[in-house]
């Protein structure tokens, strides 16, 4: 049974990884599970220089899900080299690097530093929307993207995943512009804006007022977005938004994912990465499929 | 002691004061709980996926049994408030660093808790009065769990009595003194060395004042909104005087780097 994918060039034991922001560097979670047993880690994002992120309260449960607005905090890049790099060279995975910034400059600034590092892929994030400055910005115009993604291109020596954003009219123009400009693979989704009242107090629960809404409840619309991104692009597409269990992730890689993340489910349940990894061979099992690649886009139309 | 998941199984729960719940239950996580530690308690509803931080009010290591006594404030504390005697209860723990008894070793100490924040007082005092008499200074060691409740629907006063000299403040007077913990020390004209809270904002940013004007040493409990309760999120970050060492900025992480800080250190 080959449970393997090969995204860019990049062989994975597994289509499993974790969604950046969810799962720090892994050390929290390498203490529920075995790290070596994930296709990837794919780490918080991180900028050119510690960001402190945006005032409390960030985090809001809401119905199937939860809002975030983190802003990014992070710890910088020398940090990030020296203590979360090297801890992730401890183990027998594929590290993929989530990549934010203020403007093009301070992307380009990370993704030259690590350049030389022992990285396998980078993933741009051009969809966080709970940052004033950078982030979204570039990632919710064709135009923008198509532009950031080409000067990462010239600087980046692994090959790049953009992470976009569902919060577009149309995700296959992003898709496609993202591709056209050389992007070695695409993720999505990232966090769909919401927003939470206390009507007691009558305040936005969230200090930022809106927040990334992340969850099961978002699953359908992660889906179809999915579904329609692989359509529309010849680059492997990474498929995220509210799975939770084996059979989630299965329902990803039939809309087109080439592989998933695993993002709010950790919260829920710390296991969720190991288990879902365990599942996933469990269905192939039991429906005969002898590589899971098999799996990839396979709904029947 | 690694932090896990585990099923544990209700005991007995009951209201001891008008929404406070009293949940016992028997689970290994008992056996290394340190107080002012929490657990994250996982709810039945799967609408409602983040598990729900109650600090431990009591862990007995031999019956292997956490206390928890928690307010209802929402949906979840309110399906917690259904478990039963014999239900399962999924929990994470355990979290959070506590507090750091061997500071009261030897000293005067007030173990400082406002309404939801009173519980934990409860294993710290039983904590502090077993390492004062480990390090043979039992004689030495002057325990007062000074605590404030909003009217005369007291509850752990006698859990408290048992290892503390309780004093008591009441919002609206009708028991012990009229006002805060702060209107109770002063009216009872009691000092200490050091200082432990867990209670509302305002309750920890008075008794900040008081231990800086009063050069007391204070270690307070802090509480914000949590999502993955394991320091891997980010959601629940304070403010702290000095860059922190983990983060780099002036952020430190509640669910582990906390709950308890040396007042300090952080900026509240």
């Amino acid at each position: 049974m080959k449970t393997e994918v090969t995204i860019a060039g990049v062989t994975l034991k597994n289509p499993v990884m974790t969604a950046s922001g969810t799962f720090g560097s892994g050390m929290e979670y390498g203490e529920f599970v075995d790290l070596n047993k994930l296709g990837a880690v794919v780490t918080k994002g991180v900028a050119n220089v510690p960001w402190p992120g945006n005032p409390t309260p960030r985090v809001a449960e809401v119905y199937g899900g939860m809002l975030n607005a983190i802003g990014l905090q992070n710890p910088g890049i020398d940090t990030f080299i020296e203590r979360d790099l090297e801890f992730l060279k401890g183990y027998d995975t594929k590290v993929i690097v989530n990549v934010c910034g203020k403007s093009v400059e301070d992307y380009l600034e990370v993704v030259d530093r690590l350049g030389d590092q022992r990285v396998d892929l980078l993933e741009i994030n051009v969809s966080c929307p709970n940052v004033k400055e950078g982030a979204i910005a570039f990632g919710q115009k064709a135009d923008a993207l198509y532009n950031i993604t080409s000067e990462i291109k010239k600087h980046a020596k692994q090959p790049v995943i953009m992470k976009l954003s569902p919060n577009v009219t149309d995700i296959t123009e992003m898709a496609k512009a993202a591709e056209a400009a050389g992007a070695d693979a695409i993720s999505l989704i990232n966090t769909i804006t919401g927003m939470k009242i206390d009507i007691n107090k009558r305040k936005f629960v969230l200090a930022n007022k809106t927040g990334g809404m992340s969850g099961p409840a978002i699953k359908p619309v992660a889906v179809r977005m999915v579904y329609q991104a692989s359509h529309a692009v010849k680059i492997p597409v990474i498929g995220m938004g509210g799975i939770m269990n084996a059979d989630d992730a299965i329902e990803f890689m039939l809309a087109g994912a080439s592989a998933v993340s695993v993002g709010a489910a950790n919260f829920m349940n710390p296991y969720a990465t190991s288990e879902i990894v365990d599942g996933i061979e469990a269905y192939m099992k039991k429906y005969g499929i002898e590589d899971v690649n098999e799996l990839v886009g396979a709904v029947q139309e | 002691m690694k932090k896990e998941v585990t099923e544990g199984i209700v005991l007995s729960q009951k209201e001891i004061a008008p929404s406070i719940y009293d949940l016992k239950i028997e689970t290994e996580l008992a056996q290394d709980a340190k107080a002012g530690q929490f657990v994250g308690v996982y709810l039945k509803n799967k609408s409602a996926l983040l598990p729900r931080p109650i600090s431990i009010c009591e862990a007995d290591k031999v019956a292997k049994t956490l206390r928890l006594v928690y307010r209802i404030a929402g949906t979840g504390t309110g399906e917690m408030s259904t478990l039963k005697e014999g239900d399962s209860v999924r929990l994470l723990g355990n979290l959070g660093n506590g507090f750091p008894v061997e500071k009261a070793v030897g000293k005067k100490v007030f173990l400082m808790g406002g309404g939801i924040g009173i519980p934990p007082m409860v294993e710290l005092a039983g904590q502090i009065k077993a390492a004062a008499a480990e390090a043979g200074k039992a004689d030495s060691t002057e325990v007062y769990a000074v605590v404030g409740y909003r009217d005369s629907k007291l509850f752990l006063k006698e859990d408290l009595e048992k290892n503390a000299k309780v004093v008591i403040a009441t919002e609206d007077g009708s028991v012990g003194t009229k006002g805060n913990v702060l209107t109770a020390v002063s009216e009872n004209n009691i000092s200490a060395d050091v200082i432990m809270a867990c209670g509302p904002m305002p309750m920890l940013r008075a008794i900040k004042k008081y231990a800086e004007e009063n050069s007391i040493k204070a270690y307070i409990s802090l509480e914000e909104r949590m999502a993955c309760g394991v320091g891997a999120c980010l959601g629940c970050v304070c403010k702290t005087k000095d860059v922190d060492s983990h983060s780099k900025v002036h952020n430190a992480r509640i669910c582990t780097d906390g709950p308890v800080f040396d007042a300090d250190d952080v900026e509240i």
